[in-house]
């Protein structure tokens, strides 16, 4: 069996495609399955929602769970929480991590290899690893319990300064020189010239603190202690833990409330999803 | 595929001199104003990585010296918190529990993130391979506890669907969370579920940016589509692997919010992984000094393995 055969669509290269295909469509029912059944047990009366078999379309859809949801919990308020938190550190992180990727790749200054070297030392230590000084540093600050305890530790980021960095290095440095001639200065040639061209970078980056911070579970449980302070998915454990199995419908529709943002901006940025996720490696 | 370049030695950037050829003088004030304005530019980057990473990093190893429960100031206490970890069965179970999840969850995720990426290669038609590349991301939009949540209701031994559907096909119901065994088989199940996009996209990149001549060349030598596979693309791939790989296993070796949400740790302390017991020991306990030096440790295993991949890597990993 040559592989000129199985590229010209021979049978057993057909047969094997169709295998593969068949996997793949296996594999595609894993993925999507509990997603599916999450949204539409979230459509049932919370009476019938843990009654099996489940309901796999929703034909009599039942809106009630939204409602009550934002009824039972302070579910707005996370919401509102999520948002502030994720907004302002994508914001920052895009400001600071801009600027430093900017110097470390464009601009000469003494230490700079070496100031380069310890961020990217500190990339590889986990946050696990140090969270204890964190929430004492933290706590010292008087942060605790506010969302500035998520906002402000996360303003700077080492991974974002290097993936930073690394675009902007690919960029010309003729463009900068001719500015410098025409008289632009040093801030106009980075704001003007190379931020501009920086987008995609930006997005990549913005997109990747936006997954991991709207997602976030460690900090918040450990640095909030009220409720009106709880991020979705901090709030989302503990409405589960409140009402038991009894309405699993309701937190379900929680569930779904709160990954609405991400699919919505999956739907319009994909590209720097998929970016994100190889931005990190080498090549 | 990625618009991020590899990355240039920061010694290869020609030296700026001024284009006109004016006096030393002037070259050196402009590149003395060059750095001052790059000083300027890094400091907001600096202070917050210097006050929430670097100086967490020094502080977390000196506190696994100390005893300090939070209240009264922090008492020197050398090695003993090192000692105590070697002597407390529940903290050296729960690194051997982190390390089997971890190793779990990785090769399911490289496997099968792997498999899928093969496949989606082989499709023809473009709208297939967007298709199957969204569906695998999917799981990875909702957050770990999201994903927690729904999936202890599925996997619920009496109500869940799971087990409603073993049933009709007349299988008996699996203890998935209340059992030993169970509950570490679904916890590695449902943590490779949400990751697997992670590793398919990056294979799927990898694959697509393989050099067709390598390929053409391969079937003119008569290679078959397997081995094709096995001796030039995933050889070809290997480095990709690798990064993929090391991300992973730091990742999950920090494992913490599904056992946390969906176990508690348990059944028993059969799910309690070094990140749990280290929020015990901290957050619960207060006992601070000894939750460092766990994190220490972890800190320690987690840089020897990551280590011991590039170390592996060199016997198989291609670089072009």
């Amino acid at each position: 069996m040559s592989s000129q055969m199985i590229l010209n669509g021979g049978i057993a290269g057909r047969f094997w495609r169709g295998v593969g295909l068949v996997v793949l469509l296996l594999a595609a029912v894993v993925a999507l399955g509990p997603l599916l059944w999450t949204f539409t047990t979230s459509l049932r009366t919370p009476a019938e929602a843990f009654t099996n078999p489940p309901k796999w379309l929703p034909t009599n859809p039942d809106f009630g769970n939204y409602s009550a949801v934002f009824q039972q919990v302070p579910i707005g308020t996370f919401l509102i929480n999520s948002t502030i938190v994720t907004v302002l550190i994508v914001i920052g992180q895009t400001i600071t991590c801009t600027l430093s990727g900017y110097a470390f790749a464009m601009i000469r200054f003494p230490g700079r290899n070496a100031i380069f070297g310890v961020f990217l030392a500190t990339m590889m230590v986990p946050l696990q690893t140090i969270i204890i000084p964190v929430f004492v540093i933290v706590k010292s600050l008087g942060l605790t319990d506010s969302l500035g305890a998520l906002v402000i530790p996360a303003l700077g980021s080492a991974f974002g300064t290097f993936l930073m960095r690394q675009y902007f290095m690919q960029m010309p440095l003729e463009l900068g020189e001719a500015a410098r001639i025409d008289g632009a200065s040093q801030f106009q040639i980075f704001a003007m010239v190379y931020a501009r061209m920086a987008a995609p970078a930006v997005a990549t980056l913005a997109i990747l603190n936006f997954s991991a911070f709207w997602a976030e579970f460690y900090r918040p449980l450990i640095f909030l202690q009220s409720q009106d302070t709880f991020t979705l998915p901090l709030g989302l454990v503990g409405l589960q833990g409140n009402l038991g199995t009894g309405s699993i419908s309701v937190v379900l529709a929680g569930v779904v409330l709160a990954m609405v943002p991400s699919v919505l901006l999956f739907v319009f940025a994909q590209r720097y999803f998929i970016e994100g996720v190889t931005a990190g490696s080498f090549r | 595929m990625s618009t991020l370049a590899p990355p240039r030695s920061g010694n290869a950037r020609p030296l700026r001199t001024d284009p006109g050829g004016r006096p030393r003088r002037g070259t050196r004030r402009l590149a003395r104003r060059e750095a001052g304005f790059g000083f300027l530019i890094i400091s907001p980057a600096v202070l917050f990585v210097a006050v929430f990473t670097l100086a967490p990093m020094i502080a977390s190893v000196a506190l696994s010296f100390f005893s300090w429960d939070v209240i009264t100031p922090p008492r020197f206490v050398g090695l003993d918190n090192f000692e105590r970890i070697v002597r407390d069965d529940a903290v050296v179970s729960s690194f051997g529990t982190t390390l089997l999840l971890a190793f779990g969850i990785v090769v399911v995720q490289l496997v099968v993130g792997l498999g899928l990426a093969v496949l989606v290669n082989q499709r023809r038609r473009p709208a297939a391979k967007t298709f199957f590349r969204t569906t695998f991301y999917l799981p990875l939009l909702a957050s770990t506890a999201a994903v927690s949540i729904f999936m202890g209701y599925m996997f619920d031994m009496k109500f869940g669907v799971i087990n409603y559907y073993l049933n009709a096909v007349g299988l008996p119901s699996v203890p998935w969370l209340t059992s030993t065994w169970g509950a570490i088989v679904t916890i590695i199940l449902i943590a490779a579920w949400q990751q697997v996009g992670f590793t398919f996209v990056m294979f799927v990149a990898a694959l697509t940016s393989l050099p067709t001549d390598v390929l053409e060349a391969a079937a003119m030598d008569g290679a078959g589509p397997v081995r094709t596979l096995f001796g030039v693309k995933i050889p070809l791939i290997s480095p990709t692997i690798l990064f993929a790989t090391v991300v992973a296993m730091i990742n999950a070796l920090q494992l913490f919010d599904q056992p946390f949400i969906m176990t508690k740790g348990g059944p028993g302390t059969a799910t309690t992984t070094a990140t749990i017991v280290m929020y015990q020991t901290g957050f619960q306990n207060l006992q601070f000094g000894y939750a460092s030096a766990i994190a220490s440790v972890l800190l320690v295993i987690i840089l020897a393995i990551t280590g011991l991949q590039f170390l592996a890597a060199r016997k198989w990993a291609f670089y072009r």
